[in-house]
């Protein structure tokens, strides 16, 4: 990781955009292709871009390890928290239609919940696995 | 044509895995690989799976074969039997896939089973149930909720599983260390 400038300099470029495009994708799953599980993926994607470009340690130092462990099941949680919720409300287990007053909101507003959840634990899930990694080698 | 060209090169990728013996090269192919097979769903009018290909297959999944690599080698080691024998493996195994799509409906023919048992509902109803444009994430997140939920789990315990065997490995060699001290 020495002098790399075009590398770096190609990365520092690209990676504001593809965290946007993970956003994008993760609330965009509605109407177009791609959804929770890609967009978690991509996001995974530009920070670990960021990990082997510039370097492991200060990847952790803005992105830390601790946060990233607890993406994952917070993720996980969000989604099954959805699932108790619909049950408080009177409907079945996941259920969205009982989530807001007009069932299609519901649908809606528990889809963009759910894929929130997917995403979330997707992109602490892959983190997490490259961090491990990463630590490993450099150890 | 364009899906013979997409074939052939996906054949030409994977006799190119087959064939290198440095580990490094292999993984980037495979990413290659990964990438044509992309192109290959979106030819398929598969956006979500061409999607997902992408950036799991190319993306993800080369990364951390090469981080893997550099925790091994990254030469192959020369393999002790001759190479007829795997020939003859992947010639049946590939054989009896081959006799298999014998049976299987064409693509995209609107009697096919799989498109006569829930399919049709999911078409004519989402639309108003769901409202959401796009089929598959309202199939994935609200008809089929379970089984995102499950694959979400899936995925969790995965990930928790390889930090579990990393960490553990990294805490026998920090033990081994002050050992050795």
């Amino acid at each position: 990781m020495k002098a790399q400038s075009i590398p770096r300099v190609a990365a520092k470029l690209l990676i504001p955009y593809i965290l946007l495009y993970a956003l994008y994708v993760q609330w965009h799953g509605d109407y177009g292709p791609g959804g929770g599980f890609q967009a978690g993926v991509i996001f995974a994607a530009g920070v670990i871009l960021y990990a082997i470009v510039f370097d492991l340690r200060a990847c952790q130092h803005a992105l830390s390890p601790r946060i990233v462990h607890l993406l994952m099941p917070l993720g996980l949680l969000l989604y099954i928290g959805v699932g108790i919720f619909a049950m408080l409300k009177g409907g079945t287990f996941l259920n969205y239609s009982v989530l807001e007053h007009d069932p299609v909101h519901g649908q809606h507003l528990g889809i963009l919940l759910v894929e929130l959840g997917v995403g979330t634990t997707v992109a602490g899930v892959m983190i997490s696995i490259f961090y491990a990694f990463g630590e490993t080698v450099r150890t | 044509m364009i899906d013979l060209v997409l074939l052939a090169l996906l054949v030409a990728t994977a006799v190119c895995i087959a064939r290198l013996r440095g580990l490094f090269s292999a993984a980037i192919v495979a990413g290659i690989y990964s990438l044509l097979g992309a192109c290959w769903m979106s030819v398929l009018d598969q956006p979500d799976v061409a999607f997902t290909e992408a950036s799991v297959g190319s993306g993800i999944s080369t990364v951390l074969i090469l981080v893997t690599l550099s925790l091994t080698t990254s030469e192959e080691k020369q393999p002790k039997h001759t190479p007829l024998l795997p020939l003859i493996v992947i010639l049946i195994t590939g054989g009896a896939l081959v006799y298999g799509t014998v049976d299987m409906p064409r693509l995209g023919d609107p009697d096919a089973q799989v498109h006569r048992h829930v399919a049709p509902r999911y078409i004519h109803e989402s639309p108003h149930e769901v409202e959401v444009p796009n089929l598959v994430t309202a199939v994935l997140a609200s008809y089929r909720g379970y089984d995102t939920l499950g694959e979400t789990a899936v995925i969790f315990t995965a990930g928790v599983g390889v930090l579990i065997l990393l960490g553990g490995a990294r805490r026998r060699r920090w033990v081994a260390d002050e050992d050795g001290k």
